[in-house]
């Protein structure tokens, strides 16, 4: 037997020292396309960056293992050891360069100009005077904008594809972004149109932490590489990146040798119109991954919940009962956690806290952000609860000689359960909406995966309506739940029925 | 003396409510307090089990001393509080029955919880209890099936099922219709019987002359006139006594 057991310990151990070291990248793959986005049919990280990781990540003898995060933290989520890399179209900058490390470049463009169709006045920069331009946030393209020597009203988004869907209607008069997205948002649409040439020159390069120095100068080397057997140069002609500026830059010929099938294949698949039947099936294929995040999001609101009434209980119990340091504590974090917007706790509790040293995994944040936020309100609710049991009923259970314990756990508590059920149930559904704000702490939960599935397949409005049913299809069960129990518990006591709810009877059993 | 009262003085937000009340009650005796509204009686009974804390004065009861928090502290006067309700009974004037709990349940709880009883020995005795007090067939009923009068008589067994040395009460049949009112006057004279030591807060006059055996009469925070039943009622010697039974003679 022994000797088993030590045969298969050493094949464990020469299997996990064998198994190569993950390639940890950190992209934004909502509205991702032509960089890194989810594939319709089998839901995989597909683009030409998400082609070129793979083959530096072999180069490098390492394996990929991508992380999502939404594009404006992605450096935050990098200095806090998420990821080790970004490979995201992040253009080389001075005021970057101060923070992070970059790599070689791997890719030149520059920035397009989109206005609608009908727009005649607009032929470059200059004519953008006091007009509404869309861009992405914290982009390069932005920068230049603001940067400008005349106003520009500039209008920044965190996904490309509503700047496009803006502009064509109407609420914006022109578009700047880099010329790849262009190429994949604005071209393909028919109420679009590029106009100039290519704006101003960028370079996109791979960001490490600036610490890393040796695994930094490691990718540049496998680049150099790559670039030279032209193997980048072969995903970027199959995805029709393939341009004058990265030619010139690596000494090759502008003229591509590939068919761009990768582009083809992306325009057959996200822009052709689709009827209403192959709409429902697109949506049935997308079910799995929406169950998958449905499951997560009920996950999280279960544990947050029950981490909620826990606080809220001793909350409650501290303010009623307890010490006047206690009391006041209590009173505080009621306050707090009332006060405040529950998207700034979160971003606090994710982003914030590891500057004081305390870095949370994203499921234990989300947790910790929706418990102490709903424990607040829990307090809450049972305090009007324990307060709306008549004094007397203390009075008569200590007369009886009980304890304060014992009257609160076996007269006050019962009671005060059944007048809290309502409000309790009411937060149980708010927190199970609320969850959808835990995907900006990058908790791929329903509404991420909504975001995901709708900006790759342009699709907000369907996709809405059957993510937002998901939504209230989960609630139901616990609405019905509530009410049951609402019902038990009014039918034994008030109508008189001898038999008793389980419940009640749970909780007064000694 | 079960109870010594001395010099008890206990004032609500700077006003006076007992000014200096002293008495005592020996065993087995049924004790009236009477007086009119806001004269202090209902305050009183609660100094008696500690429900509420004293400012001078001492109540010592079955031997332990409640005295003012400023004297022994706060935590010790709770100890001392909860010594005296595990063998002093209290039944409240709206009787305050847990109404998420059977009639049996009720009368089970408290032996349960804080003796440590066993759950069919518990039973056997709220079972024994009910009989006594005439409510058998209403063990598995809940509070709010029950009359007033059937209410306060469960109250009352609910307090015997602790097995107490004293019972008080505030006012028991002040809430109830004047034919229920019997029943339960019925339930004390017999406990009377038994050699229960009661203290009973009460405007029932008839019950007060023909069964209490020592009387108090009190106004404004003072006891004006203390003595065996026939004397207050037969030949009260204060004006303020002559004026409050005129109503009732």
């Amino acid at each position: 037997m022994n000797k088993i057991y030590f045969l298969i310990s050493l094949v464990c151990g020469i299997h996990i020292a064998c198994a190569a070291p993950k390639l940890r990248w950190g992209a934004d793959v909502e509205s991702g396309a032509p960089f890194s986005y989810v594939s319709p049919e089998d839901q995989s990280v597909i683009g030409f960056e998400a082609e070129i990781v793979e083959l530096l990540a072999k180069e490098m003898g390492m394996e990929v293992e991508h992380v999502q995060n939404s594009w404006d933290g992605l450096i935050e989520g990098l200095k806090r050891g998420d990821y080790d890399i970004i490979v995201n179209g992040v253009e080389i900058t001075a005021d970057r360069a101060e923070v992070v490390r970059f790599s070689r470049p791997y890719y030149y463009t520059a920035e397009a100009l989109t206005v609608r169709k009908s727009t005649f006045d607009i032929a470059g920069l200059k004519d953008l005077k006091n007009r509404k331009v869309g861009t992405l946030d914290a982009s390069l393209a932005q920068k230049i904008l603001k940067e400008q020597p005349f106003p520009i009203s500039v209008v920044g988004y965190d996904e490309e594809i509503n700047i496009y869907s803006d502009l064509a209607i109407g609420r914006t008069d022109a578009a700047l972004l880099d010329e790849p997205i262009a190429l994949y948002y604005a071209k393909p649409n028919i109420d679009l149109k590029l106009v100039g040439g290519p704006i101003g020159y960028m370079e996109y390069g791979m960001v490490t932490r600036l610490q890393d120095e040796e695994f930094n100068a490691r990718v540049s080397k496998a680049l150099d590489k790559l670039i030279q057997d032209g193997s980048i140069q072969l995903i970027l002609e199959r995805w029709n990146l393939w341009n004058a500026m990265t030619a010139k830059a690596w000494g090759k010929n502008a003229k591509p040798r590939t068919p761009p099938v990768a582009y083809d294949e992306y325009i057959k698949k996200t822009w052709k119109k689709t009827t209403i039947k192959e709409r429902l099936i697109k949506y049935a294929s997308f079910l799995p991954m929406l169950l998958k995040g449905a499951a997560m999001t009920l996950e999280l609101s279960i544990i947050s919940m029950i981490l909620a009434m826990i606080l809220g209980l001793g909350t409650t119990l501290c303010r009623l009962y307890g010490h006047p340091v206690l009391k006041w504590l209590a009173l505080v974090y009621v306050e707090i956690f009332r006060g405040t917007p529950l998207l700034i706790q979160l971003y606090l509790i994710f982003y914030g806290l590891p500057h004081v040293g305390l870095n949370l995994e994203p499921f234990v944040a989300a947790i910790i952000g929706l418990g102490l936020n709903y424990g607040a309100c829990e307090a809450e609710n049972y305090r009007a609860g324990i307060l709306s049991i008549p004094k007397t009923q203390m009075d008569a259970s200590q007369a009886l000689g009980m304890n304060w314990y014992q009257s609160l756990r076996y007269i006050i508590l019962p009671q005060a359960f059944r007048v809290v059920i309502p409000p309790v149930t009411n937060d149980f559904i708010a927190l199970l909406k609320d969850s959808s704000l835990v995907s900006i702490i990058s908790m791929v939960e329903l509404t991420a995966v909504y975001g995901q599935l709708a900006s790759n397949s342009f699709d907000y409005l369907g996709l809405g309506v059957v993510t937002a049913s998901v939504y209230f299809l989960i609630g139901l069960p616990f609405v019905r739940l509530s009410r049951h129990f609402e019902n038990q518990m009014m039918n034994s006591a008030s109508k008189g029925s001898v038999s008793r709810s389980w419940l009640t009877g749970f909780l007064s059993r000694r | 003396m079960v109870i010594c009262i001395q010099n008890l003085m206990k004032s609500f937000h700077h006003r006076p409510v007992l000014d200096g009340v002293s008495f005592d009650v020996i065993k087995g005796d049924l004790f009236a307090i009477i007086g009119p509204s806001g004269c202090g009686k209902s305050t009183l009974l609660r100094c008696v089990n500690g429900l509420e804390s004293l400012d001078s004065g001492c109540a010592q009861v079955l031997g332990t001393e409640l005295l003012s928090q400023d004297k022994i502290g706060h935590k010790e006067f709770q100890r001392r509080s909860l010594k005296v309700r595990q063998k002093v009974g209290m039944v409240f004037q709206s009787f305050n029955l847990f109404p998420h709990l059977t009639i049996l349940e009720n009368i089970t709880v408290a032996p349960k919880v804080v003796n440590k009883i066993s759950d069919s020995d518990a039973i056997k005795k709220a079972q024994e209890l009910l009989l006594k007090v005439g409510l058998a067939d209403k063990a598995d009923h809940y509070p709010n099936q029950l009359s007033g009068g059937q209410q306060q008589r469960a109250a009352i067994a609910r307090s015997l099922a602790m097995s107490p040395e004293i019972l008080l009460y505030d006012e028991p049949t002040s809430a109830l219709d004047p034919a229920l009112v019997n029943e339960v006057l019925r339930v004390m004279k017999q406990l009377d019987q038994e050699g229960m030591t009661q203290v009973v807060v009460t405007h029932e006059m008839r019950f007060a002359r023909d069964v209490a055996d020592k009387i108090i009469f009190m106004d404004q925070g003072q006891i004006v006139e203390m003595g065996a039943s026939d004397e207050i009622f037969g030949n009260p010697k204060d004006e303020r006594t002559k004026n409050f039974l005129r109503h009732f003679q």
